[in-house]
């Protein structure tokens, strides 16, 4: 029953799953350039986000072209609406994982000492973006709670990092622009953690058809 | 979620069982239908969707070998009670078919044959009825200079709208359509949706559809039939986008069977 239209599912799946790799690639390689300091990983960061936005539109088009042709109702309606919410998010990481990599291009005079905690913070925000990612196509409900949980770490990290920058910024007045940077990388990973929460929120409504912002407003 | 501005119910079907002799074609069917509310009652071919319908207004009742049991109580008083009067049950609970079924005379008499059935005789009085039941059926402009022609010289979305014409000139309080719209074009389909939608707020309407779109744009309520057995009823948005029955969501998303 319905073969053609599970097929489209499917390619709407296997879509999804391409541009979360590409989030992942996106956000780990602006992590290894932090990590490394490296401009030539850094340049390779807005190419892959350009492809982000490519396949934004891409999965766009199969959304409207699945919600006009085939006017799915329930788990379907969800799972495709999900995925048009969810690729906004997507495309905001790779907007970040550039600005990232943008201020690394542009960095001097940091040390490995205050990089070490942003490198943590990082593993933590692309586990997140992985898990989210693979929680939509395996639909799985615990994994996206797990996701959401997780953001908390995320959030403690960028307490830490500002707290120990702030001490930079008082001891060592002339790393103050170092602090700055700094500041804003951890700034964009915890908004890629909190796009990778938006992303398992709406796993969880695919799933169960609650969301959050409903629970909220009740 | 919608109980509470869900209102009164007007009909109440308590452990409704219907045969055909052996063929149990309702299977203890518990639910109540809101006033002046569109439900939907939707599922596969055989499911019992007309049949139940037809118990509403007793049409089942001259079908040789049929036995039903259980209750049907509309406006809280059974309607399969000794005292009920079927001919003025069926003037408050009318219906309109799939096919299209203008009697063969005038449009005219075909609005006032009901009207003059319960006695109307008063030819003023009948032309208003007439007008207002083929206003309310959105049809009168398209017939209003030709009243005196046979109905049936009118194409199959205007006999429809004709037929729904025909039911509201008694006045009914209920209207059940059953698959009313299944043979006609797109404009005649939403002509005859935007009127139940209009129709509603003076009368309940109960369809069968096939067109799950359909239910989806005209009803608030819904009910899915299966085998004879009513598996879910609520509210048409929940039904549609999380239905609580694994087999209403193998239906309605075509992955049945
Ligand atoms: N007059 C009748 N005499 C005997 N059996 C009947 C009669 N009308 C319906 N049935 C049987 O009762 C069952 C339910 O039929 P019903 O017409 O109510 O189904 P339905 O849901 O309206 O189907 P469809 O979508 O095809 O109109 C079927 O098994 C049918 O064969
Ligand atoms: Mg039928």
């Amino acid at each position: 029953m319905r073969t053609y239209f599970d097929k489209q599912l499917q390619t709407l799946n296997d879509e999804m799953k391409a541009m979360g790799a590409l989030c992942e690639d996106a956000i780990a390689l602006a992590a290894k350039a932090l990590s490394e300091n490296s401009r030539e990983l850094a340049a390779k960061v807005p190419p892959i986000s350009s492809a982000l936005d490519q396949k934004e539109r891409d999965v766009e088009d199969i959304c409207l072209k699945l919600l006009l042709r085939q006017q799915p109702v329930a788990g379907d309606l969800r799972q495709i609406s999900a995925a048009l919410k969810m690729i906004t998010d997507m495309e905001r990481i790779g907007d970040q994982a550039e600005d990232i990599a943008e201020i690394v291009v542009s960095m001097s005079g940091c040390r490995q000492e205050e990089v070490e905690l942003l490198n943590s913070m990082a593993r933590s925000a692309i586990r997140m973006v992985t898990d989210s990612v693979d929680a939509y196509v395996k639909q799985d409900l615990e994994l996206a709670k797990q996701v959401i949980a997780q953001d908390d770490t995320v959030d403690d990290y960028f307490e830490r990092v500002k707290k120990s920058l702030v001490d930079i910024m008082v001891k060592e007045p002339d790393m103050g622009s170092c602090a700055l940077d700094l500041l804003m990388i951890g700034k964009y990973f915890e908004r890629i953690g909190d796009h990778a929460t938006n992303i398992a929120e709406w796993v969880i409504f695919s799933v169960t058809g609650e969301h959050r912002s409903a629970e909220l407003s009740n | 979620m919608c109980e509470n501005n869900r209102g009164k119910n007007i009909i109440r079907s308590n452990k409704l069982n219907l045969y055909y002799g052996d063929n149990h074609a309702l299977k203890d069917i518990s639910f109540d239908i809101p006033e002046n509310r569109i439900t939907a009652l939707i599922g596969p071919s055989g499911c019992g969707k007309s049949t139940f319908l037809k118990t509403l207004n007793r049409m089942n009742d001259l079908v040789p070998g049929v036995k039903i049991e259980g209750q049907v109580l509309y406006k809280g008083e059974d309607i399969y009670g000794k005292a009920v009067d079927v001919t003025s049950l069926r003037k408050q609970i009318g219906m309109v078919f799939q096919k299209a079924n203008p009697f063969p005379m005038s449009i005219y008499d075909n609005i006032a044959y009901g009207p003059r059935t319960h006695g109307i005789r008063n030819r003023a009085h009948l032309d208003e009825i007439v007008e207002r039941s083929l206003r309310d059926a959105a049809i009168w402009d398209e017939v209003k200079d030709r009243l005196n022609k046979s109905a049936l010289g009118l194409s199959g979305g205007q006999q429809q709208r004709i037929c729904i014409a025909r039911a509201l000139a008694v006045e009914p309080e209920v209207l059940l359509m059953d698959e009313s719209t299944s043979a006609l074009d797109p404009i005649s389909t939403s002509k005859i949706e935007e009127l139940a939608m209009e129709l509603k707020s003076r009368y309940t309407v109960i369809m069968v559809t096939h067109n799950m779109q359909q239910a989806l744009r005209v009803s608030d309520y819904t009910a899915f039939f299966l085998l004879g057995e009513l598996v879910e009823f609520g509210d048409t948005q929940t039904i549609f986008s999380k239905p609580a029955d694994k087999r209403t969501e193998a239906y309605i998303t075509g992955r049945f069977g």
